[in-house]
């Protein structure tokens, strides 16, 4: 069988994942090298290819992810980008929604708009939200611009003009125009690559896209070149923010599309497990050194959104970064990681992040100069982490060095010892990441009741007990690989792609024949990128999103494969979007109509189904322990000697009374004294709470 | 293998405070999930796409313990107000399980009618008791399409003109609801659908808020929040105190001249300081107007301690402790304290100027620390569409859009462009807007040169031109100020421009009142920009450089 490798370039970690003949999976996990990131990768592929003893020239296939696209949106290191609008609308992307995302603060500064307003051109043409010419494309003034555009030297364009997501051919026209001037000009249009209603939004995503194609396009080109160097001559593979695949050359196009590449991997993964295991509620748990991600899977699928922001700079807040409209894993991420700086308010609260030391110079206790404390020094300050145990390679971790710095960041402020500056820092982060978990649920429609938490990423099994407790959740999966879990979910990732078009029509006048011609075109959009990797069959899924008239957010339903609209569609529709927002909010409103938004066509390639395996709580041996610790317990609020275990020596059907810490390679599991571990037969850890102990 | 840690007392009390911490943190996400599940089920385009919304949680005194930060800060003070009020009207004995109440009385409520607030108690069970015991109450306020009457504009003359008004009473009794008060508001109001729509909302969020403390109450083994509540209350008293020590004790002045309905309106505050609080007395304000800008003194409260807020103290949360130390009082019969039956409908434009007036007054104490005045108002603009040819009816429409001119220089930042302050409403798509109603945006587009010079630049304002779409004409009311009265710039900045509002051609049109453009014709607002701050000459170069490389200045 083939050698299939995963790479997860991370913001402070990058993890390479093999998937060995037997079904489980190596790995490596070294620090990200942010000037030149596939250094990072081909380092760790070596190191982990000598250690697995794999010849780099068998690996079959190589899925990468990465925060490229995003980092260079964040640090602002993209192409020289030219924006080409209509004229009127010159300074949508900086007058933004025209609000301020911190409403008490008077200093705030809001986000610079990616491309200035000396580099925003406009142009002489107009659609009505129907698609009627109100003015036409201006010929003349658009071989002035572009001759403007060729001279002014440029290497990238974008192009939005209003309501192109109705009617794109003034911007079809437009490129074709520049490409006659300018062959090698990197062009994005709107209408391609974003075809959402919502100017400001779609203009951003067309400019985020060309802002970065044509970094993206030459890191590719690096990339392949350097592992083919190495003796790699497997296809390479890109991750996209929607939790599939594509291949190099569809991510060349859509570079846009490589954004919260890493975290959707790990709600793949996540989504994976829930498979295997039988688990149709799943709260995806993923916490790295830089921010926690929290998604729901229901039934095996990852909740998808259309629409998301990157560069939050402050604290993480709705706002305050830059929107991309995408198909895209629909999660809360917020500054919740080890690397959160822990600091204290005017209130004399504990607050953890947004800041995160990173990898440079990383928590105090990495001994690398970092002098404020992070939430890793918390948890070895309060005996989780310990610096035997740790498994990141190439760091010491240093225990004087974690409660010096609680002290002086925390304890020194508020009177407290080290030890109580390091409670404080868990339960704040923890309560944080619980919050944010029931604000995402909410917003979601769900709740929480009966959900079994997946934990993954090198942080979170150090804090998921507790966030147990705090969701009230009953039951919590551990899998193998956990530290890399986006990595592992890169490998079991599908081909797929997801168009998605706006589109108004209402069940009052419902336009059949447009309907049905949006959901053809957008079929055969997806089908032919899904064909650009893979032969094998598809699945096809539509959906419409839909709202009464009047209001503002938009429930998705779903609508079959492949059936035809007809004089009952809008019957169809209605009754399935009553039911939907019954299930959301309880009742439904009579004899309003209902209009649609968007449309969506996601095509994937069949993946095959797993062996499923039944979890089983019943308690075996428990095993030999020979190795304690004080550590805090949350739950008992103070420190307790803690049974101290190696993952790699449990095997299946053991089982473990907390407390305890299991620690393997890229993270560690803390067992709460009201919880049980069970070891499942792939190695999985099942951790649910002792019947005989109550809180 | 060791003993437990010995734990002393003083861990004890460290593990006390960070217990309360962990719960306060707690409490603030039961709100922000009620506020949340409002915007989420909301019709009003105001609540789902400007966050003119709030949400809170009381105790049983009817004292806020939090509240959720929303779009907009008049609900500050009026909304924590409103619940004294409730328990008052309703009768404590009348409160039972299973009640929520409601107004949208403008001097119980948050200003206006447009404003409806829901109130719900929250019962817990007490161990040895039959009876379930009050805990507190939660309170959300949402900004409704419509409450009959003349509709959103300053021309009412009463308030009885400005639509129907709901006095605190029983939405829903002992779980029953009351199904009179639903049919007389479906018969009263415009959109009768989306307005009960989000009635139901408002009683849904509540309901979210209630189920959320409860769940919390039993997580943490509490009976009811009154220890909670002190510690919040105490935690945010030693806050607020420092923060106002910061400011030299003083009584501090300031007037500003606004264009007003008709006639400029003066309006004037004494901020008086001392170690106990801070104290606005709005003496020397012009007399009430005989048309709905005017202004209940809950509203200029919440503008004056918003203000007071940013300036002093942005972490402070807002609750019972925070909010009673900024205190205000008005002579009988000024613009910023009307009372029943002066019409109120458009109070937000003066409202909005109160924040910079006090800033005003504050900068003397703190000059390092206050902006110079911005465009303030919002440029609400509400029209109704109309069939240009009355032989060939085409369906009517209303149409809403929020815009905003430049904020003031900041002492170390330029003002901010074509953004809300002291408001914290977002502007709509103009996409979404054209998909919406019958109206075509040609621009919309920064105003160069609009901001007042200065060290700092002001913000700039914009430029919007629009008109009905084919066959279609269009009433509006004008909600505009700042255009005879620009901001005024500080510490040696210029003023921001004054607004403009015209027909294409250039005939002006009135800043406030209800007026026509007919089919093919345009209206063009250019927006006022933010006042300077410092010494235009001390100008970074690299910025005077950037601004005219920008288009900025030209």
């Amino acid at each position: 069988m083939g050698v299939r490798i995963g790479a997860d370039v991370g913001g402070t970690f990058t993890d390479v994942v093999v998937e060995r003949s037997d079904g489980t999976y190596a790995s490596t996990k070294v620090l990200t090298t942010r000037d030149a990131p596939e250094r990072a990768i081909l380092g760790g592929l070596e190191r982990l290819a000598a250690a697995e003893s794999i010849s780099l020239t068998d690996i079959d296939q190589l899925i990468h992810g990465t925060t490229l696209a995003t980092n260079a949106l964040i640090e602002r290191r993209g192409a020289r980008t030219a924006l080409v609008t209509t004229e009127g609308f010159r300074d949508v992307i900086e007058t933004r929604t025209e609000s301020r995302f911190e409403q008490y603060d008077l200093n705030i500064v809001l986000p610079t708009p990616l491309i200035e307003r000396r580099d925003r051109h406009t142009l002489s043409e107009r659609r009505d939200a129907r698609g009627n010419v109100l003015i036409p494309f201006d010929e003349v003034a658009a071989s002035e611009l572009i001759e403007q555009l060729g001279a002014d030297g440029y290497e990238s364009v974008a192009v939005g003009f209003l309501h192109s997501y109705v009617d794109g051919t003034n911007e079809r026209r437009f490129r074709d125009l520049l490409l006659e001037r300018c062959p090698d000009m990197s062009v994005s249009i709107s209408s391609e690559v974003s075809p959402q209603m919502r100017e400001y939004e779609r203009f951003n995503t067309a400019c985020a896209n060309a802002y970065v194609q044509p970094l993206i396009a030459s890191y590719l080109v690096r990339l392949r070149d350097e592992l083919r160097e190495l003796g790699v001559q497997a296809p390479l593979y890109l991750v996209h923010s929607g939790g599939g695949l594509m291949s190099v050359e569809s991510a060349a196009a859509f570079p846009v599309r490589l954004v919260e590449s890493g975290p959707a991997g790990g709600a793949i993964f996540a989504a994976d497990l829930a498979a295997r295991y039988g688990r149709n509620r799943v709260l995806s748990f993923d916490m790295g050194g830089t921010t926690a991600k929290i998604s729901l899977i229901d039934d095996a699928r990852p909740a998808t959104a259309k629409t998301f922001e990157v560069d939050r700079t402050a604290r993480f807040k709705k706002g305050s970064g830059m929107p991309i409209s995408i198909p895209v894993i629909d999660m809360i991420e917020i500054g919740a990681g080890g690397g959160s700086i822990a600091s204290i308010d005017s209130l004399d609260q504990i607050r953890i992040g947004p800041h995160s030391a990173g990898s440079e110079p990383g928590p105090a206790a990495y001994s690398l100069g970092g002098l404020d404390a992070t939430v890793t020094d918390a948890n070895l300050q309060l005996g989780r982490l310990h610096p035997d145990t740790f498994g990141v390679t190439d760091i010491d971790l240093s225990s004087s060095l974690a409660t010096d710095a609680l002290v002086r960041s925390v304890g020194d402020r508020l009177g407290l010892d080290a030890d109580m500056s390091a409670i404080g820092v868990a339960e704040v982060v923890d309560e944080n990441m619980a919050n944010a978990a029931r604000a995402h649920a909410v917003e979601s429609g769900k709740d929480l009741g009966g959900y079994t938490m997946i934990a993954f990423g090198g942080g979170a099994p150090l804090h998921a007990a507790r966030l147990m407790d705090k969701l009230g959740l009953n039951e919590m999966l551990v899998p193998p690989g956990a530290g890399v879990g986006s990595a592992i979910g890169f490998l079991v990732a599908p081909f797929s792609f997801e168009a998605v078009k706006s589109f108004y029509t209402s069940t009052v006048d419902f336009d059949v024949d447009g309907s049905n011609t949006v959901l053809a075109d957008l079929a055969d959009e997806a089908i032919s990128f899904v064909r650009q990797g893979t032969d094998s069959d598809v699945v096809v899924e539509r959906q419409v999103s839909m709202r009464y008239a009047g209001q503002g957010w938009e429930i998705p339903v779903s609508i079959g494969e492949n059936s035809t609209f007809d004089d009952s569609a809008a019957d169809l529709l209605s009754s399935r979007f009553t039911k939907a927002y019954e299930e959301f909010f309880g009742r439904a409103i009579d004899d309003l109509p209902i209009e649609t938004v968007s449309w969506s066509v996601r095509v994937s390639s069949l993946i095959p189904q797993r062996a499923s395996v039944e979890l089983s709580a019943i308690p075996g041996d428990a095993p030999t322990c020979d190795s304690y610790r004080e550590a805090y317990d949350a739950a008992s609020g103070q420190k307790v000697t803690t049974k101290l275990f190696n993952r790699d020596t449990l095997g299946p059907g053991q089982a473990i009374d907390g407390p305890a810490i299991i620690a393997e390679q890229q993270t560690t599991t803390v067992i709460a004294s009201h919880h049980r571990c069970t070891v499942q037969p792939d190695g999985t850890l099942l951790i649910t709470r002792r019947p005989e102990v109550s809180l | 293998m060791s003993e437990p840690v010995d734990r002393s007392s003083q861990a004890d009390a460290s593990a006390r405070v960070l217990h309360n911490q962990v719960m306060w943190n707690r409490l603030i996400s039961v709100v922000e999930e009620q506020a949340l599940a409002l915007v989420r089920t909301a019709f009003s385009t105001s609540v789902r796409e400007a966050g003119d919304l709030s949400a809170g949680v009381f105790d049983t005194a009817g004292r806020m313990i939090a509240q959720a930060v929303t779009g907009t800060p008049g609900h500050v003070n009026t909304m924590a107000a409103a619940v004294p009020h409730f328990i008052n009207d309703i009768g404590p004995e009348r409160i039972f399980p299973g009640d929520v109440y409601i107004t949208n009385d403008p001097w119980k409520g948050t200003g206006h009618l447009h404003d409806i607030t829901v109130c719900t108690p929250v019962f817990r069970p007490v161990s040895g008791d039959d009876v379930d015991a009050l805990i507190g109450f939660f309170a959300s306020t949402a900004h409704v399409v419509d409450v009959g009457g003349r509709g959103y504009g300053p021309d009412a003359k009463e308030v009885y003109e400005e639509g129907i008004n709901i006095p605190i009473m029983k939405l829903v009794d002992r779980g029953s609801l009351n199904h009179d008060l639903v049919n007389i508001v479906r018969v009263n109001v415009r959109e009768s659908d989306q307005v009960i729509g989000d009635i139901h909302g408002l009683a849904a969020s509540n309901e979210t808020g209630r189920r959320r403390l409860l769940d919390m109450l039993d997580e943490f083994a509490l009976d009811d929040l009154q220890d909670l509540a002190s510690f919040v209350f105490a935690r945010t008293d030693i806050a607020t105190q420092r923060a106002i020590a910061s400011v030299k004790a003083g009584v501090y002045r300031n007037e500003m001249v606004v264009d007003g309905y008709g006639e400029p309106v003066t309006l004037a505050v004494a901020i008086t300081v001392t170690a106990a609080g801070m104290h606005a007395d709005f003496t020397g304000t012009s007399p009430v107007c005989p048309l709905g800008i005017n202004v209940p003194l809950g509203y200029a409260h919440a503008y004056f301690t918003y203000g007071m807020l940013v300036a002093l103290a942005p972490e402070l949360p807002n609750n019972f402790a925070s909010l009673s130390t900024f205190t205000v009082s008005a002579p009988d019969g000024v613009i910023l304290n009307a009372t029943h039956p002066e019409p109120v409908s458009v109070r937000h434009v003066l409202g909005h100027f109160v924040t910079d007036l006090c800033l005003g007054a504050i900068a003397q104490a703190i000059p390092d620390r206050v902006p110079a005045e911005g465009a303030g108002a919002i440029w609400n603009f509400q029209a109704s569409a109309r069939s240009a040819d009355p032989s060939d009816p085409l369906k009517p429409a209303e149409i809403l859009m929020f815009n905003s001119g430049g904020t003031g220089a900041r002492p170390r930042l330029d003002g901010l462009t074509s953004t809300a302050f002291p408001s914290g409403v977002r502007t709509m798509s103009v996409e979404a807007t054209e998909q919406v109603g019958p109206i075509i945006i040609w621009r919309k587009e920064i105003r160069p040169d609009s901001g007042g010079i200065g060290a700092q630049r002001g913000g700039l304002g914009q430029v919007i031109e629009l008109g009905p779409a084919a066959g279609y004409q269009f009433d509006f009311s004008a909600m505009f100020d700042r255009i005879d009265h620009p901001a005024r710039g500080r510490a040696g900045g210029g003023d921001g421009a004054q607004g403009k509002a015209y027909l294409d051609g250039g005939t002006p049109f009135a800043g406030k009142g209800r007026q026509v453009v007919l089919a093919n014709r345009r209206l063009v607002l250019e927006l006022p920009g933010g006042g300077g701050y410092g010494d235009p000459a001390k100008r970074d170069p690299d910025a005077v450089e950037n601004d005219r490389l920008q288009g900025y200045v030209t």
